[in-house]
């Protein structure tokens, strides 16, 4: 949106945000083929959530949204996905299945 | 009030009306002040739209992580089966997808026809790919009597890092149904991704968008990007459990 109004080309961001995103697959494939222990699924979410805020923050334009809501729709929806995931989870931990 | 002069004032109004058009572009509305503020109302109401989205594919990815840890040498031996080249070579191919769409609202920003065209043609042919890749492994599935239902089958098939011990073919069942639902739910969002690019692509062709107004492209552009995030949660969730030797 606002790359609109910026004279700066943002066709280099752009490609450098493609070339991470190629490479962090890359990492996820690597990382998968190790043994970390209990640590490969968070090592593979940890990338997964980098690459996804790369393309929310610079293809989706949040980084560069002229507009507040935007960011706060984005951060709400995350707070309700977070509240979903973490409470269900917390509760199926904790609770003694037999 | 005399007739007359209801009329009258009804043309001044008509009038002032006529200024207003002439005074601002045409593709600004009547309610919005400026086209930035038009153009930050439509991205605000798809940023909403995929808030809803969000909690859509969020309570499938609630389902998988409950059943994931409860059956996690099942989910492991089953994700075993599916075929991880075809999984990541669609990773790579809906990242460039992305970087095309975000080359194609470049384009409609900066006026360039021809680049916008060609962007939104390429976004297309990689949704196909995409789709295409995808159809493969679901051929495969079928083939390996993967689907769940009356002819699932999963017997003998050893749980990584437990030598001796097989899978549950009934846990593993559930493994191919979220498979299944998820991968399909987020391919039905490529198809309507690529019906909005086929729209995008004929007003693009027939130069309706401008540096003033191409909000279509820019929103277009945000759907096709979150269903590209969805895929980059879903390959390491369903690909790549518990891989190593």
């Amino acid at each position: 949106m606002s790359a609109h109004s910026s004279t700066k080309s943002p066709l280099k961001g752009y490609f450098a945000v493609w070339i991470a995103l190629l490479i962090g697959t890359g990492l996820t494939v690597y990382a998968a083929t190790l043994d970390l222990a209990p640590y490969n699924a968070a090592v593979a979410l940890g990338i997964a959530t980098i690459k996804a805020t790369l393309v929310a923050l610079f293809f989706m334009h949040v980084w560069h949204a002229s507009e507040k809501l935007t960011k706060l729709v984005v951060i709400a929806a995350l707070f309700f996905l977070l509240l979903l995931l973490g409470l269900t989870m917390s509760d199926y931990a904790t609770r003694l299945w037999s | 009030m005399p007739d007359n002069a209801n009329a009258s004032s009804l043309t001044a109004v008509h009038d002032h009306h006529g200024e207003a058009h002439a005074a601002h572009n045409p593709a600004l509305l009547h309610h919005f002040v400026e086209e930035q503020q038009q153009r930050d109302a439509a991205s605000l109401g798809m940023w909403v739209f995929l808030g809803t989205e969000v909690m859509f594919f969020g309570g499938l990815f609630c389902a998988y992580l409950v059943y994931r840890r409860w059956y996690f040498g099942d989910f492991a031996a089953a994700s075993k089966t599916i075929n991880m080249s075809l999984g990541a070579t669609n990773t790579a191919v809906l990242i460039c997808s992305s970087l095309t769409v975000v080359l194609a609202v470049w384009a409609a920003q900066t006026a360039r026809k021809a680049l916008l065209v060609s962007m939104l043609i390429l976004t297309m042919v990689f949704g196909l790919a995409f789709l295409g890749i995808k159809g493969i492994e679901y051929k495969d599935k079928f083939e390996e009597h993967h689907v769940p239902g009356a002819s699932f089958s999963f017997e003998n098939v050893p749980i990584p890092g437990h030598p001796g011990q097989f899978a549950n073919p009934r846990h593993a069942q559930m493994f191919f149904s979220l498979y299944f639902v998820m991968t399909g739910l987020h391919a039905l969002h490529m198809i309507i991704g690529l019906g909005i690019f086929a729209w995008l692509l004929v007003m693009a062709w027939k130069g309706r968008f401008t540096p003033e107004w191409h909000t279509p492209v820019e929103i277009g552009g945000l759907y096709w990007h979150f269903v590209d995030i969805v895929w980059i949660y879903l390959f390491p969730l369903l690909y790549l459990i518990d891989r190593h030797p």
